[in-house]
C-alpha cells in the first residue's frame, strides 16, 4: 500500500463527475431541447414542389387555344458539386466551359446550400440523354415544369402570357415562390386563381448528396398537386385569326360581340405577336424586341387600350338620345348647305341632298344634322340651364358603358373619355358655356375619347334595342362551368326601346342606300346594319372606322374595325367587317367578294407609311 | 496446465465481460452507421462493419497471446517497447502516408497501420516502468526530467505527424503523476488555468480579474486575515482603480479597465508585502503572488488568442465555447453531430433507424463520431447505458489497480485508465459540443483495426498483470 492510496477517489471522482455532465448534457439535448428533432427533419427531409398542371384553354367551338408542355430547368446545389467532367457535361447541355463557371459562381453567389435554376428549359430530347447520366454529377438535379403551348399563334393579347413571379407577387400571395410562374397579362392574368391550380408537394428522406432515399414518413406530408381548371372562352379561333389576317400590315384593332350574350367573338389588335415568343427562354429577349418597337407597338393591346375619338359613328348616340329626350322624331328635317353654320362658326359637311330625316341623316354622316340636334338637346328649356342638359345628356351617353370601364374580364382595360359639365366650365372658364362651345362633340369630335371596346357594345346595344351584356371573355370555368354572375345581368341603356329602329334603318341605308358609304360591308341574304366613321389624326393620314351588326332581325354579331391611317371608313374597315361578318354568319366568303377579300389582304398601311417616313 | 488453471482463475472476468460488451457494442453501431441496403449481411467483408469483425477476431487473438506472455516480461521489455514505437514514429514521419491531413499511417499493400496507436501502450509500460524504481522521487528534478522525457517524446514525434489529438492524450498522466504523489496542487492550478483560460474568452479579461480579487479576498479570509484588514486592503484597491480611471479618463491613455486593476495592484504590491511582513501573515503574501500570476496568465491568454492564434484555430475555440455560432463552417461537424444525438430523443429512432447518421450527415461516423449513431438510435437510454459501462470499466480499473502489490502493475493500471478516460472524455465530449473537434477514437467502439489492437494490447497486458497481482515485479 502507498501513502497516496486514497487519491484514487479523487481521480475516481473526476471520472465520474465527467460522465454525471455527458449524462447531464445528453439528456438535455435529447430530452428536453426539441430544436434538434427539427433540425434533424429538415436536415433530412428534401421539399420537392409538385407542379400543378395549368389549366387548358379552349375556344368557343372547344377548339384548343393552350395547353401544356414538360419542360426541365436544371437545378444546382453548390455545395453538392463534386468535380466533373466538364467536357461531358457540355456536350450533354451543348453549353461553353465559361458558361458553366459562370453559371456555378452565379448559384454560389445566391446559396451555396440551397438548390437554384442552373440552367432553364432544356429540351425533353436533352433531358432523356441527360437523366441517364445525371448520376455523374452530384449536386445538379432536374426539376419538371410546364410551359404554355399555343397550336393556334393567334389571340396572344387576349390569352396574355406567363412570367416569373417577383417580390411584390411573392410579398402580396404567399402561395407563390420563387421560381414560380404567374399569368402577367390577358386571360393568364385574370384567371390565374383557377388556371393555376394548387402546387401540391412531396416531402423525401435524402441524405447528405440529396439522394433521395425513400418517402418521408410514408408520404404522410406529401399533398398531391391540383390540377388548374380548364377554361372556355367565347373567343371563335377562326374568326379571330382570320380576322388577323385581314389586318397584317395594318395598325388597328377588332372587336366583335355577340349582343345577346355579350361574349367577345373577336378582340385583336394588330400588329400582334405570336404568343409563342412569350415561352421559354427566348421570353426576355422576345419581350425587350417588341417592347422597344416604338412605331407598332405590338405590346400595345389597342382593343382595350388605343382611345379614339368615336368621330360620326357617335351620331348613332345622339340621334337615340335625341329620340329620347323628344328633340326630335324620326321625321324631323334640318337643311344642310355644305355645313352648319351659325354667325363666324362653320362646321363643315359634305354634298348631300338637303333637307334630310334621320334615316337618311345617317345615311349620310349630315354633320349639319347633328350640330343642330346637339345643341338643341343641350339648349332644351326643361332642365334650366346647358350644363344640366349637359348632365343629363351625359347620363344617357354613360349608360351605353361610355366613360367608365365596363367591367370585363380582361385587365388593363381603359375608360376613355367624356367629361363632365365641369370639365367644360373650366377649359372654357365660364359657369354659362354655350352649347355652340362644344358643338364638335356632336359629331364625336372634342374631348372625347372611346376604346374599340367601348364602341363595340354600343353597337351591341343597339342591336338589342337597348340593353347590353357586360362583354366578356370566358364562357364557362372548370367542370361546373360557372362565371361571374355580373356577365349573366342585363344592362339597360337610358333608351327606350322604340326609339332604336329608326337610327337602325339609318344604319340599314349606310350598308345598302344607293349612295351609302358602306355598301362594301354588304352581304348576299344578310341585312348588315353599319355606320363609317374617321377619326381625325394630326399626326398623319385619318383612321378608317366602321361599326355593324347582322343580322338586322335577331343580330348574331356585332363589330368594330379600326384601321389607323385607313383615311375614310368606306376604304377598308368596312369591307374587313363586312368580311368578318360573312365569314361568322356563313362560314366562309362567297366567291363575288373574294376580290375584296384579296384587296384587304394584301392592302399594307405599315410599309408606305414607312416609306413615306424614309 | 496448472499454470493455465491459476491463470483462468485469475483475471478478472468483470473487466473482460466489459470489454466484450462494448466491442460487440461497437461493432453493431459501427453496421448501423454505414448499412446500406446493398449489403446487408453483417458479416460482409467488402464493408466496414465485416471488416471490424475481422479486427475483432484479430483482437482476441491478440488479447489471448498477450495472456500467454509472463507478465515479468513486460516489465523487462518496457525501455525498448518503447524505444521501437519511437523509432516508428520517427519512420512514419519519413515512410508513412497522409490519411486527413496527418501523417501518421504506414501503408503495407491494402494494410494501413498507425503507430500512434501502439505508441500509447509502450509510453505507458515505460512510464510504469521508471515511476516504480526505488530511486524515482517525484519531486526531485532529475525524476521529473526523464519523466517528462518519456511522455513527451513520443507527443512530440505525434504532434509533429499532424495528429494533435493522439498528441494530446499524453496530457492524462498527470492524473497518474498524481496518484504517485505529485502535489494536488499542480492539479488545481491545471483545472484553475482550464477555467480561467475559457472564462478570459467567453468573457472579458476584466470580468475574469474581478472573479482572481474575489477568490483572494475568500482565501485570505481562509488563512485567518482578519476581515477588517481584508476591507482596508480592497479599500486601498478600489481606490487606486477609482483614481486611475478617472486620470484614464481625462487623459488620452485609452486604457483598458484590465490594465487600470493591474496597474492598481503593481502599485500597491511593495505597501502591501510590507505590511504582511510588518504583520507575520506570510501566506498572505503567496495570495498576493497568485493574484499577479492569474492576472498574467489571463493577460497572456487574451494576448495569445488574439494576437498568435490563426483565426481557423480561433474559429474551432470561438465554436466550441459558443462565442461564435458557425453551423455550416467549423461548426458544421459538431452541430450535425448534435441534431444526431439530440434527435434520439428518450429511447431513439430504433435500431437502424437513425436518419441522420444514415444519410451521411454526420461526417466521420464510423469513426470519431459512433457515438452519433449510438445516441440516435438508442437514445438517452442506450447512450446512457454506454457511458455508465465506460464509467464501469475504468473505475474497476481503478479498482484493480489499487490491489496490486507491485507499484509496476498499479502505474501501469492507472495509465490504462487514465487514457481511456480520456479518450472517452474527448470523443463523447467532442460529440455533444463540450469538448474541441480532435479527432481521437472511442476506444472498443470506433471504426478501424490500429485503435481496436491498441486499446485490446493497452487493457490485456494490465489483466496479464493482474492475474499476477500477488507477485512482486522488478
Ligand atoms: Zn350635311
Amino acid at each position: 500500500m502507498n501513502n497516496y492510496s486514497n487519491r484514487r477517489f479523487i481521480i475516481g471522482g473526476i471520472f465520474a463527475f465527467v460522465i454525471l455532465i455527458f449524462l447531464i448534457r445528453l439528456f438535455n439535448i435529447q430530452i428536453v431541447n426539441d430544436q434538434y428533432k427539427l433540425s434533424a427533419e429538415s436536415n433530412s427531409q428534401r421539399r420537392v414542389t409538385q407542379y400543378a398542371a395549368r389549366g387548358l384553354i379552349y375556344d368557343r367551338n372547344g377548339e384548343l387555344l393552350v395547353y401544356n408542355q414538360a419542360a426541365y430547368d436544371i437545378m444546382i446545389i453548390p455545395r453538392q458539386v463534386k468535380i466533373f467532367d466538364t467536357l461531358d457535361f457540355c456536350n450533354l447541355l451543348g453549353i461553353e466551359k465559361e458558361d458553366v463557371i459562370k453559371r456555378i459562381r452565379k448559384a454560389k453567389k445566391y446559396s451555396r446550400y440551397r438548390s437554384s435554376i442552373f440552367m432553364k428549359q432544356i429540351s425533353s430530347e436533352r433531358y432523356a440523354v441527360l437523366q441517364e447520366k445525371l448520376y455523374k454529377f452530384p449536386g445538379f438535379f432536374v426539376q419538371t415544369r410546364t410551359l404554355r403551348k399555343y397550336p393556334h399563334h393567334n389571340a396572344a393579347h387576349t390569352l396574355g402570357y406567363l412570367g416569373e413571379v417577383n417580390d411584390k407577387h411573392i410579398k402580396r400571395d404567399k402561395y407563390y415562390s420563387k421560381g414560380d410562374y404567374i399569368g402577367k397579362s390577358g386571360l393568364e392574368n385574370t384567371y390565374e386563381s383557377v388556371l393555376r391550380g394548387a402546387k401540391g408537394l412531396k416531402v423525401y428522406w435524402v441524405d447528405v448528396y440529396n439522394r433521395i432515399k425513400g418517402s418521408f414518413h410514408d408520404g404522410d406530408l406529401d399533398k398531391n398537386a391540383v390540377e388548374g381548371q380548364n377554361i372556355t372562352t367565347t373567343l371563335d379561333i377562326t374568326l379571330q385569326e382570320y380576322g388577323e389576317k385581314l389586318m397584317q400590315n395594318k395598325k388597328g384593332g377588332i372587336v366583335a360581340i355577340e349582343p345577346n350574350t355579350g361574349e367577345i367573338l373577336v378582340k385583336l389588335s394588330s400588329p400582334g405577336y405570336d404568343p409563342e415568343m412569350f415561352v421559354g427562354r427566348a421570353m426576355s429577349e422576345n419581350y425587350r424586341e417588341l417592347a422597344n418597337n416604338d412605331t407598332l407597338r405590338p405590346l400595345f393591346d389597342r382593343s382595350m387600350m388605343a382611345t379614339y375619338a368615336p368621330g360620326s359613328i357617335f351620331k348613332l348616340v345622339q340621334a337615340l338620345i335625341a329620340l329620347q329626350e323628344g328633340i326630335i322624331t324620326p321625321h324631323t328635317r334640318f337643311k344642310c348647305h355644305n355645313g352648319y353654320h351659325v354667325g363666324r362658326f362653320t362646321q363643315k359637311c359634305h354634298h348631300h341632298k338637303s333637307p334630310l330625316d334621320l334615316k337618311e341623316s345617317i345615311q349620310h354622316s349630315c354633320n349639319a344634322y347633328y350640330a343642330q340636334t346637339f345643341r338643341n338637346i343641350l339648349d332644351a328649356p326643361r332642365f334650366g340651364s346647358v350644363s344640366e342638359s349637359y348632365t343629363n345628356w351625359r347620363r344617357h351617353i354613360t349608360s351605353f358603358g361610355f366613360g367608365g370601364r365596363l367591367g370585363t374580364d380582361l385587365p388593363s382595360e381603359l375608360t376613355g373619355f367624356i367629361p363632365k359639365a365641369s370639365y367644360h366650365a373650366k377649359q372654357l372658364k365660364t359657369k354659362n358655356w354655350k352649347s355652340l362651345n362644344i358643338v364638335s362633340m356632336a359629331i364625336g369630335q372634342g374631348p372625347l375619347l372611346i376604346t374599340p371596346l367601348q364602341m363595340a357594345n354600343m353597337v351591341s346595344c343597339i342591336a338589342n334595342r337597348g340593353y347590353y351584356y357586360i362583354p366578356h371573355i370566358v364562357k364557362s370555368i372548370g367542370d361546373d362551368g360557372i362565371i361571374d354572375p355580373k356577365f349573366l345581368e342585363k344592362q339597360q341603356t337610358t333608351i327606350d326601346p322604340k326609339y332604336f329602329e329608326p337610327v337602325i334603318d339609318g344604319m340599314d341605308l349606310v350598308v345598302h342606300g344607293e349612295d351609302g358609304t358602306g355598301r362594301s360591308a354588304a352581304i348576299k341574304d344578310i341585312r348588315v346594319c353599319g355606320k363609317t366613321g374617321t377619326v381625325e389624326n394630326p399626326h398623319g393620314d385619318d383612321h378608317s372606322v366602321f361599326v355593324a351588326f347582322a343580322p338586322r332581325e335577331n343580330p348574331k354579331i356585332a363589330i368594330v374595325v379600326y384601321v389607323e391611317n385607313g383615311v375614310w371608313g368606306s376604304r377598308y374597315a368596312a369591307p374587313i367587317s363586312g368580311l368578318m361578318i360573312e365569314k361568322y354568319l356563313k362560314g366562309k366568303i362567297s366567291k363575288n367578294k373574294k376580290y375584296l377579300e384579296k384587296r384587304m389582304l394584301d392592302a399594307d398601311l405599315i410599309h408606305i407609311e414607312k416609306d413615306k417616313e424614309e | 496446465m496448472n499454470r493455465r488453471v491459476s491463470l483462468i482463475k485469475n483475471l478478472d472476468w468483470i473487466t473482460i465481460m466489459l470489454y466484450a460488451m462494448l466491442v460487440f457494442l461497437g461493432w453493431i453501431n459501427i453496421y448501423a452507421a454505414v448499412y446500406n441496403e446493398d449489403h446487408q449481411s453483417i458479416f460482409d467483408a467488402t464493408q466496414r462493419y465485416g471488416k471490424q469483425l475481422i479486427w475483432i477476431g484479430a483482437a482476441f487473438f491478440i488479447a489471448i497471446i498477450i495472456l500467454t506472455i509472463e507478465s515479468k516480461f513486460y516489465s523487462a521489455f518496457a525501455y525498448p517497447t518503447l524505444i521501437l514505437m519511437v523509432v516508428l514514429l520517427l519512420a512514419v514521419l519519413v515512410f508513412g502516408v497522409k490519411v486527413n491531413g496527418a501523417r501518421s499511417w504506414f501503408q503495407l499493400g491494402t494494410i494501413r497501420f498507425q503507430p500512434a496507436e501502439f505508441a500509447k501502450f509502450a509510453t505507458n509500460l515505460a512510464i510504469a516502468r521508471y515511476l516504480s524504481q526505488h530511486n524515482f522521487k517525484i519531486h526531485k528534478i532529475k525524476s521529473l526530467f526523464i519523466t517528462g522525457l518519456i511522455l513527451f517524446t513520443p507527443a512530440v514525434l505525434i504532434l509533429m505527424q499532424n495528429d494533435t489529438g493522439s498528441a494530446l492524450v499524453y496530457s492524462i498522466f498527470v492524473l497518474v503523476l498524481y496518484r504517485e504523489g505529485l502535489s494536488g496542487f499542480v492539479l488545481f492550478l491545471a483545472l484553475l488555468a482550464a477555467i480561467f483560460f475559457v472564462l478570459t474568452l467567453i468573457y472579458s479579461s476584466f470580468t475574469v480579474a474581478i472573479l482572481i480579487i474575489a477568490i483572494a479576498a475568500v482565501s485570505l479570509k481562509m488563512i485567518g486575515v482578519q476581515v477588517k484588514q481584508i476591507v482596508i486592503a480592497f479599500g486601498i484597491l478600489a481606490g487606486s482603480f477609482g483614481t486611475l480611471w478617472l486620470i484614464n479618463k481625462g487623459t488620452d491613455l485609452q486604457l483598458e479597465n484590465f490594465s487600470l486593476v493591474v496597474i492598481a495592484i503593481l502599485l500597491n504590491t511593495i505597501p502591501f508585502l510590507v505590511h504582511i511582513y510588518r504583520q507575520k501573515i506570510t501566506k498572505a503574501a503567496m495570495v498576493l503572488l497568485m493574484v499577479i500570476g492569474s492576472l498574467f496568465y489571463t493577460f497572456s491568454v487574451s494576448y495569445i488568442f488574439n494576437k498568435i492564434l490563426e483565426p481557423h484555430h480561433q474559429k474551432r475555440i470561438n465554436e466550441l465555447l459558443g462565442i461564435q455560432s458557425d453551423p455550416y463552417g467549423a461548426g458544421y461537424n459538431v452541430n450535425q453531430s448534435k441534431i444526431a444525438i439530440g434527435s434520439g430523443g428518450f429511447s431513439g429512432k430504433g435500431f437502424l433507424n437513425g436518419t441522420q447518421t444514415k444519410f451521411n450527415f454526420v461526417p466521420e461516423q464510423s469513426t470519431d463520431f459512433i457515438f452519433c449513431t449510438v445516441g440516435e438510435e438508442w437514445g438517452f437510454l442506450g447512450s446512457g447505458v454506454v457511458l455508465l459501462l465506460l464509467l464501469g470499466l475504468i473505475l474497476r480499473l481503478l479498482f484493480l489497480a489499487e490491489r496490486q502489490r507491485s507499484s509496476f502493475s498499479r502505474i501501469y493500471g492507472y495509465g490504462v485508465a487514465a487514457i481511456l478516460f480520456f479518450h472517452i472524455a474527448i470523443n463523447v465530449g467532442m460529440t455533444i459540443g463540450l469538448a474541441p473537434v480532435i479527432g481521437i477514437p472511442l476506444p472498443f467502439f470506433s471504426y478501424g483495426g490500429s485503435s481496436l489492437w491498441s486499446f485490446t494490447i493497452l487493457l490485456f497486458i494490465f489483466l496479464r498483470l493482474d492475474a499476477n497481482r500477488l507477485e512482486l515485479l522488478r
